[in-house]
């Protein structure tokens, strides 16, 4: 008798287990009825919250919603295999326009536009294979993130007394490997005899998603001499900055504006503009002017920059910002170049 | 490679393997299979940062993390002891379980199922200076980790005292050896697996609490495997609580070594690889035959 409960039971849990997964998503109504363009959001590994890639998309849809009035989803995924399934629900309940966060989308979203021809797709940091072009209803949005990351490198040459400088990436992939190519050309450019040391959390995605290993990474680096890291973590770079708020040195943030995170201890944040990308893409909609294809925001059309505010302007010296000015100008006018790997 | 800020990093690291398979331990000793370690972990971490958020107070965050441990053990405990269900299955339930609930519960709470915001941390210890040159010297010993780094290491102490040197130790040893003498002897074996159970949520919760309020903040998934690692240096400890440290210390220092070999011309996959390849060499090589307890995953 008591053992036939226990089977109900472990169904009953597992039951419960699959409709906690699944239930990521907010609210999604069928097809709209009154006109109003429906967007919908399907975010990465370190998820809306982040501080830092994620929430950059997400301002922008916020924005969009704001300036356009159009009706907004999101779906956080669960796991992997979720990635596809959110895009495919999205576009299944009629959205106009769907936006996947993050290159992890690449594949599944050549997929999906393609069995959706009517609905237009959009993916941040989209990974293209050697020579594709994409279809009409498929914009690919990436960014010069070295442009920025050789700034923000800059910055921490000059800043640096110590001489040492650190990098802690996420994932070990060629996207993150162009802000670790771009910081250190910028700090060599600021300080040639500047040293840099660089470190990874993984191979997985979810190296993007461990502050706890983040913040071991960072204390170990600044326990050696180094005194600013410049992370490209996502949200293991939250630990990245705890780290350096607890021994009292620098952080640089990445993606969004992460100042604020620690005020004295980030030195200043190479912000990536995603929350634009989003908010021009839903405007080409809205004006009906969308096309597909790949698309790439540098410093010349602010697309990449970093960040100065009331949390890190004592940090920066009127000659570091002129200098740093100088280099942003150099680069948009091509007599500098900054290397991608 | 033994350089200070190397073992220092080991040390933070192996804390919540060390929390999580000092809980392992006593599960396992009463019989009890307990993989559900890694879920246990995570609902601990998650439920940390919950009470910290509400109250401020972060110490507030590590009894609701304990609490919350034991609160998801007590399932593992109904359905492997009473309901007799599989131990195994059980324990993967809860892990599946913990991942969706917690996922689902950061959501309700603060609107992302991926990140919490930032709450207070633990400051560390410090006698105050006034107290002179002594409080100064005890400050070098007991501010330079976390505090829970130390209640870990005293934990390790207890449980050992606990299981070999009291009469509570030997009758829940007793269940995981031979259950059937336990009984006969008039104690219930069901109430000492309860107990082990119990025990193994509360210090698994408490190692979860320690690995959220360590970097302020609580992350889907965020025990990264690192309960399945508490489970393997349980067993690689033969199931005592020295060895466990011993073992837990080792993954961490391994850990921590490839931390510090990183940016050094080596290249990162290969010094990735460092942890594991210690953990096969120091398995093949050092420990001998581990013997479980005799009883364990039978029900009663």
């Amino acid at each position: 008798m008591r053992k036939s409960l226990a089977r109900p039971f472990i169904i009953l849990v597992v039951t419960i287990v699959v409709a906690a997964t699944f239930c990521g998503c907010s609210t999604d109504q069928p097809g709209s009825t009154d006109g109003t363009l429906k967007v919908g959001m399907v975010f990465d590994v370190g998820g809306k919250g982040d501080k830092s890639f994620n929430d950059s998309a997400y301002r922008g849809l916020l924005h969009a919603a704001d300036q356009f009035g159009v009706e907004h989803t999101e779906f956080e995924p669960g796991q992997d295999a979720d990635r596809e399934t959110g895009l495919r629900k999205l576009a299944q309940a009629r959205y106009d326009v769907v936006i996947g966060v993050g290159f992890l989308f690449s594949d599944a979203m050549r997929k999906v536009a393609a069995d959706y021809p009517d609905v237009k797709f959009a993916c941040i940091d989209f990974d293209p294979r050697p020579g594709e072009t994409l279809p009409d209803n498929l914009a690919g949005l990436r960014f010069r993130e070295e442009e920025g990351s050789f700034l923000v490198g800059v910055i921490a040459g000059f800043f640096s007394e110590t001489g040492r400088i650190g990098f802690i990436g996420g994932m070990d992939i060629p996207l993150i490997h162009k802000f670790e190519a771009g910081y250190i050309a910028g700090a060599k450019y600021a300080n040639p005899a500047v040293s840099v040391t660089v470190a990874y959390t993984g191979t997985t995605p979810q190296a993007f998603a461990d502050p706890a290993k983040g913040k071991e990474l960072a204390l170990l680096q600044y326990r050696r001499g180094v005194d600013v890291i410049y992370h490209a973590a996502g949200s293991t770079g939250n630990g990245v900055i705890e780290a350096a708020r607890e021994v009292d040195r620098q952080a640089i943030g990445v993606d969004s504006n992460q100042n604020y995170m620690a005020p004295g201890n980030v030195l200043t944040s190479m912000v990536k503009r995603v929350d634009n990308a989003v908010l021009m893409t839903v405007r080409s909609v809205v004006e009906g002017n969308f096309h597909g294809g790949l698309r790439e925001f540098g410093l010349a059309d602010d697309g990449v920059g970093y960040a100065v505010d009331e949390y890190n302007e004592d940090l920066l010296t009127d000659e570091m910002l002129a200098f740093v000015e100088d280099a942003r100008q150099a680069i948009i006018e091509g007599t500098v170049s900054v290397p991608k790997e | 490679m033994f350089e200070l800020a190397v073992l220092d990093s080991a040390l933070r690291m192996a804390t919540p393997l060390i929390l999580a398979s000092l809980g392992g331990l006593f599960s396992e000793r009463s019989g009890v299979v307990n993989i559900a370690l890694e879920g246990i972990l995570l609902t601990g971490a998650f439920a940390s940062i919950v009470a910290t958020y509400y109250t401020g107070n972060p110490w507030a965050g590590v009894f609701a993390g304990v609490f919350a441990g034991v609160l998801i053990s007590l399932i593992h405990a109904i359905v492997s002891i009473v309901f007799k269900a599989d131990q195994i299955v059980s324990g993967v339930a809860i892990n599946l379980l913990a991942m969706g609930l917690t996922q689902f519960l950061t959501w309700i709470v603060w609107g992302s199922s991926a990140n919490s915001p930032s709450v207070q941390g633990m400051a560390h210890w410090s006698l105050p200076e006034i107290w002179g040159p002594v409080a100064r010297g005890v400050n070098v010993v007991i501010s330079h980790y976390p505090p829970l780094v130390y209640v870990a290491l005293i934990l390790v102490a207890v449980s050992h005292v606990v299981l070999f040197r009291t009469p509570f130790g030997l009758r829940l040893r007793a269940t995981g050896e031979h259950p059937e003498a336990v009984d006969t002897l008039g104690v219930s074996v069901h109430a000492m697996r309860f107990a082990g159970v119990l025990l193994s949520g509360a210090f698994a919760g408490l190692g979860g609490a320690f690995l959220a309020l360590n970097t302020h903040q609580f992350v889907k998934n965020m025990s990264a495997g690192r309960g399945f690692i508490a489970l393997a240096a349980m067993i690689f400890g033969k199931w005592s609580p020295g060895g466990a440290l011993a073992a837990c210390l080792l993954f961490g220092y391994a850990e921590a070594v490839q931390m510090g070999f990183q940016g050094q011309a080596v290249p990162t996959q290969f010094v990735q690889m460092i942890p594991y390849v210690l953990t096969m060499v120091a398995l093949v090589g050092v420990i001998g035959r581990a013997r479980p307890p005799a009883a364990i995953g039978k029900p009663y």
